[in-house]
């Protein structure tokens, strides 16, 4: 590449047989090549990289494109792409969207400094999946009320808007029993959980009103169960629909001690 | 999409091939994934301009919509 670039860095991870041509295959953000950088005495932790070009990602630029939904898309969906390709080969460490380094060096300095955390961390996270967990409540697709014949348009109006009220109270209870049913689910089978903020807006996919977006990590061995009997949990319940995403790489458990704590 | 059942932990692969939405992967790499201090030249963790420009869009980052029940669900799922 030509022209001065940053180090834009995707995620840390513990080297594996086969990960340097893992990322080599795949096109990281902006178009550019994934590379690895190894820690300097611990060989096994290294982060992915891909030299960008600075008049994308210095500060102002990130600024500006971050506004831009087109160019956030492309630049999530690239970033993603590098975090599962690394995720069929090692326990990945996604960062988060938009760090970017000066150079290798300092990606490498980062590696560094906090190698003790990032490997502790890695291998709290080795053999967990991550499985995102959305209830929604849709009062639509519950049965309408029965109508009710010979009543004055008044009283018809009333009484048509008490039977919306009860139907959307209803709906949320129902929502309530299925979050409990989740919960016993994840009783089961996960070992954590992180709640999203509740999707709004334009990019929400409907119907419905999103109540709960949770993030459950999940066993390898447990996947499959967790998933069936989380999808079940809305069996019966009017109103209540449930969305499963996944299995993800770890990203809402992507998290590190805080940084006082890894200096002396 | 490269994608899920890549995963070494989904021998059967459980979820169809498709293209991850948007708005989810948003959750997860606006309000998730490690943050890096040092020499950085920006993190989406600093900033408040998604909350701002994007607010109709995403609401990735946003004050807590907590769901009405919240405050009497478990924080944490129990250990197995």
């Amino acid at each position: 590449m030509t022209g001065p670039t940053l180090a834009y860095t995707y995620a840390v991870a513990r080297w594996a047989d086969g990960l340097d041509q893992a990322v080599g295959a795949v096109t990281g953000v902006a178009g550019c090549r994934v590379h690895l950088v190894r820690a300097t005495h611990e060989r096994s932790l290294v982060a992915a990289v891909s030299s960008v070009p600075s008049g994308d990602f210095d500060e102002a630029s990130l600024r500006r494109h971050l506004e831009e939904l087109p160019w956030l898309e492309d630049v999530a969906r690239a970033h993603h792409g590098v975090i599962e390709a690394i995720a069929t080969h090692t326990t990945v460490l996604p960062l988060r969207l938009a760090t970017v380094h000066l150079d290798d060096g300092r990606v490498r300095a980062v590696l560094d400094t906090r190698q003790d955390a990032f490997l502790d961390r890695l291998a709290e996270l080795a053999g967990l999946l991550e499985w995102g967990v959305k209830l929604y409540v849709d009062a639509a697709a519950a049965p309408p009320p029965p109508s009710v014949e010979n009543l004055s348009p008044g009283r018809a109006y009333l009484r048509h808007r008490r039977a919306e009220q009860d139907l959307r109270q209803d709906s949320y209870q129902a929502a309530r029993t299925a979050a409990e049913r989740i919960d016993a689910t994840a009783r089961l089978h996960a070992v954590d959980r992180v709640r999203h903020r509740v999707q709004l807006g334009e990019l929400a996919p409907g119907p419905g009103t999103n109540v709960v977006n949770d993030a459950y990590l999940v066993p390898a061995e447990h996947a499959a169960a967790f998933r069936t009997d989380a999808l079940r949990a809305a069996d019966g319940l009017p109103g209540v629909r449930i969305a499963v995403t996944g299995p993800w790489a770890p990203y809402s458990f992507a998290t590190l001690p805080p940084e006082e704590e890894a200096s002396p | 999409m490269r994608a899920a059942d890549g995963l070494p932990a989904t021998p059967d692969a459980p979820v169809p091939q498709r293209q991850v939405a948007l708005i989810d992967l948003l959750d997860r790499l606006l309000s998730s994934g490690v943050v890096l201090t040092g020499d950085i030249v920006l993190s989406v963790a600093d900033i408040d301009l998604v909350r701002i420009s994007l607010r109709a869009l995403i609401v990735a980052i946003s004050d807590q919509h907590p769901a009405p029940w919240a405050a009497e669900t478990p924080q944490r799922p129990g250990r197995p």
